[in-house]
């Protein structure tokens, strides 16, 4: 049985119009600096990314590896959290047209008040919302409603050995994209993702309502235009945090990067 | 049985299973096969045997003449200090090897904070012949060095856990990572009843043993099962919830669960979780968690590495929002000083996380006619560094 949502936004039109290659790029808000936030999307924008994943930083980010935990971390040293994240992106929507999505886990989530979160994202202008530890079971039961009535995709997670039956539950009620975890990993990590091709071509062709983006351990040209071959697009993180790292001016290191992934 | 877990793995508001999808098919697979596994007879007769004779189970029921006169009550200890490897920790770890065993499962990971779980499980794994990576808060490795060096001598492989406050909860979040990273050859044994759904239970189950054994020992020395006060020390409660499993639904029996209050339950070093924390998410569970408004997690401070821990096990979140449990707090001090009188009082150095159980006596109206059961969770050998260190500053009067 197919699930139509309700869901029309800037992620649900994107792929209306673009159904390969598309670049999904994700950061953590408070990184390097504490006002980086707005000059780190629209650069992103600006550099050709077709998407922003903005991440909420968490003391305790147990799917991520080494380079998120840091950059996590030195956020919450910089003084970042919900509020002020929220203050840092009231004008985004002022220049900013492609797809902004919020990502991290849930305790930060339920402390602000998940209602009042989805109020507060649909104001921003937000489209979806990557929480990994918030179960599909309790989404579908308490939250996806209200997920629904201010337009945000929730956009759920699959791995190497999710079961098929558990991968059509997902694809019902999802909107947006399904991200599929291309290794058994934390992010950042450097397992060789050619390995998990079968694993992909499966996903290809079981026939999802929803458009696909791989993610974890793409952080290069190559290993995008590979993951490309078998979804709609993909994520890039750590390798994006690195260069955010390295960089001695933001503007032209992340367009240095994006067209490093994208080169043809 | 409203104080065990319910079908959808949550006690009362408390529990589930809040985890990536890459763990998923793995505790799926725990929830699927626990209860089947561990039901089993052949599984129980290998448990029970080992128990006994590896284990050095049933542990004494102790009549502590010289600490019941100085309480004026009737105390007796549960010397789970006498279990093999020096505390309880190993009734859990037993039986989740014999249950990875049966899995199919090659490798094992754990977390430890004391190092006492991190023994007990490198001490099983030494048993059944597996891998062993523990990952120990670089803090914690510090405080604890004996139990690193005894880790070691026994074939594990010890990991320095850098990331956060550097002690169990940064330790816990690395051997999560660990299996997020090895799904399909690793079993993760918890040390506690924390974790998703459905680790509590099942942890909770492989330490009820001590609950099992209290009432039948009771009853052979009193003639009657149930005493008025059981008391253990919460870190993330495995023994606590052990010591309670068998007395939940008896509610003439008062449970009494002893959380760290650190330098002070205000002073912003501590570890009494019920006290300061608030409804929260950590390793897979909702639960009671020391956070910031903003929902990040708080660093906790305790003198015993077992305690120092900013959640509980989302039974004992039950168990305190249900009023079913009294839930107190003992500072490093308190808790110093009541590991030295039971030295002195009863020749048992204790754990100092036992202790902690042992300096609440003070705090309560215990009854003359009452028969106060006290889960002495381990011994003290492990701690001996910090009563040494800690000597001038605390019992200097
Ligand atoms: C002797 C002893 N008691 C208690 C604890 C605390 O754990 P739990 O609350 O799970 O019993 C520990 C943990 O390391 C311990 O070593």
């Amino acid at each position: 049985m197919e699930t139509k949502t309700k869901v029309n936004n800037r992620i649900t039109q994107l792929f209306q119009q673009k159904k390969a290659g598309v670049l999904n790029i994700y950061f953590t808000a408070g990184f390097p600096n504490l006002e980086d936030t707005a000059q780190i999307i629209k650069s992103l924008e600006v550099a050709g990314a077709d998407m922003v994943e903005i991440g909420m930083p968490f003391s305790d980010p147990l799917a991520d590896g080494p380079t998120i935990q840091q950059s996590n971390e030195a956020a919450l040293r910089n003084g970042m959290n919900m509020k002020k994240l929220f203050e840092q992106l009231k004008d985004i929507r002022k220049e900013v047209k492609i797809p902004l999505l919020l990502m991290g886990y849930l305790n930060p989530v339920m402390q602000y008040g998940v209602e009042d979160f989805c109020k507060k994202a649909n104001e921003l202008g937000v489209d979806g919302i990557i929480l990994p530890d918030l179960p599909i079971e309790e989404y579908i039961e308490t939250y996806k409603g209200l997920f629904e009535s201010y337009n945000l995709s929730n956009i759920f997670l699959v791995a190497p050995n999710t079961s098929a039956e558990r991968l059509k539950k997902i694809d019902q009620n999802s909107s947006g994209f399904i991200y599929i975890v291309s290794t058994d990993s934390t992010t950042g990590n450097t397992k060789d993702i050619t390995q998990a091709e079968g694993y992909f071509k499966k996903i290809q062709s079981s026939g999802l309502n929803n458009p696909t983006l791989i993610g974890f351990n793409i952080n290069d040209h190559k290993s995008f235009n590979f993951a490309c071959n078998y979804a709609n697009g993909a994520i890039i993180g750590s390798a994006f945090i690195k260069a955010l790292k390295e960089a001695k001016e933001l503007k032209g290191s992340i367009s240095n990067f994006v067209s490093s992934i994208k080169k043809s | 049985m409203k104080y065990t877990v319910n079908e959808k793995g949550f006690y009362g508001n408390f529990g589930g299973a809040y985890i990536p999808e890459m763990l998923y098919p793995n505790v799926e697979e725990l929830k699927e096969k626990y209860l089947q596994i561990i039901q089993d007879r052949a599984f129980q007769d290998e448990f029970r045997s080992l128990l006994k004779d590896y284990v050095g189970r049933p542990t004494p029921l102790y009549h502590a003449k010289r600490l019941s006169e100085k309480f004026n009550t009737t105390i007796y200890l549960k010397r789970e200090d006498l279990c093999h490897t020096g505390a309880h920790k190993i009734n859990n770890t037993l039986g989740q090897i014999l249950l990875a065993k049966r899995l199919g499962k090659k490798r094992i990971i754990a977390e430890t904070g004391a190092g006492q779980h991190g023994v007990a499980t490198a001490t099983v794994c030494a048993l059944m012949g597996y891998d062993c990576i523990v990952y120990m808060g670089e803090v914690d490795m510090e405080r604890q060095k004996s139990n690193v060096e005894r880790m070691k001598m026994l074939g594990a492989q010890v990991i320095p856990a850098k990331s956060g406050s550097r002690t169990l909860k940064d330790a816990t979040n690395e051997a999560i990572r660990d299996w997020i990273n090895n799904p399909v050859d690793t079993h993760y044994i918890i040390g506690s009843v924390v974790g998703p759904h459905p680790y509590p239970d099942m942890v909770a189950r492989f330490q009820s043993v001590i609950s099992d054994e209290v009432k039948k020992q009771l009853m052979e020395k009193t003639g009657k099962e149930n005493p008025d006060y059981v008391i253990a020390c919460v870190g993330g409660g495995s023994n606590a919830a052990g010591a309670f499993y068998h007395f939940l639904d008896n509610e003439k029996v008062k449970l009494i669960a002893v959380e760290a209050a650190g330098k002070g339950v205000d002073s912003g070093y501590s570890a009494a979780t019920t006290y300061l924390g608030k409804p929260g998410i950590i390793h897979g569970s909702k639960t009671l968690l020391m956070q910031t408004e903003d929902g990040q997690v708080v660093e906790p401070h305790s003198i015993s590495a077992g305690l120092d821990y900013p959640g509980i096990g989302p039974i004992h979140a039950h168990l305190f929002e249900s009023g079913r449990a009294k839930f107190f707090s003992i500072t490093d001090e308190e808790a110093f000083k009541a590991g030295v009188m039971l030295s002195r009082l009863e020749g048992i150095i204790p754990a100092l996380e036992s202790a902690h159980a042992i300096a609440v006596l003070e705090n309560l109206n215990i009854k003359k006619s009452d028969v106060v059961v006290l889960n002495l969770s381990g011994r003290g050998d492990k701690d001996l560094m910090t009563y040494i260190t800690k000597k001038d500053e605390f019992l200097k009067d």
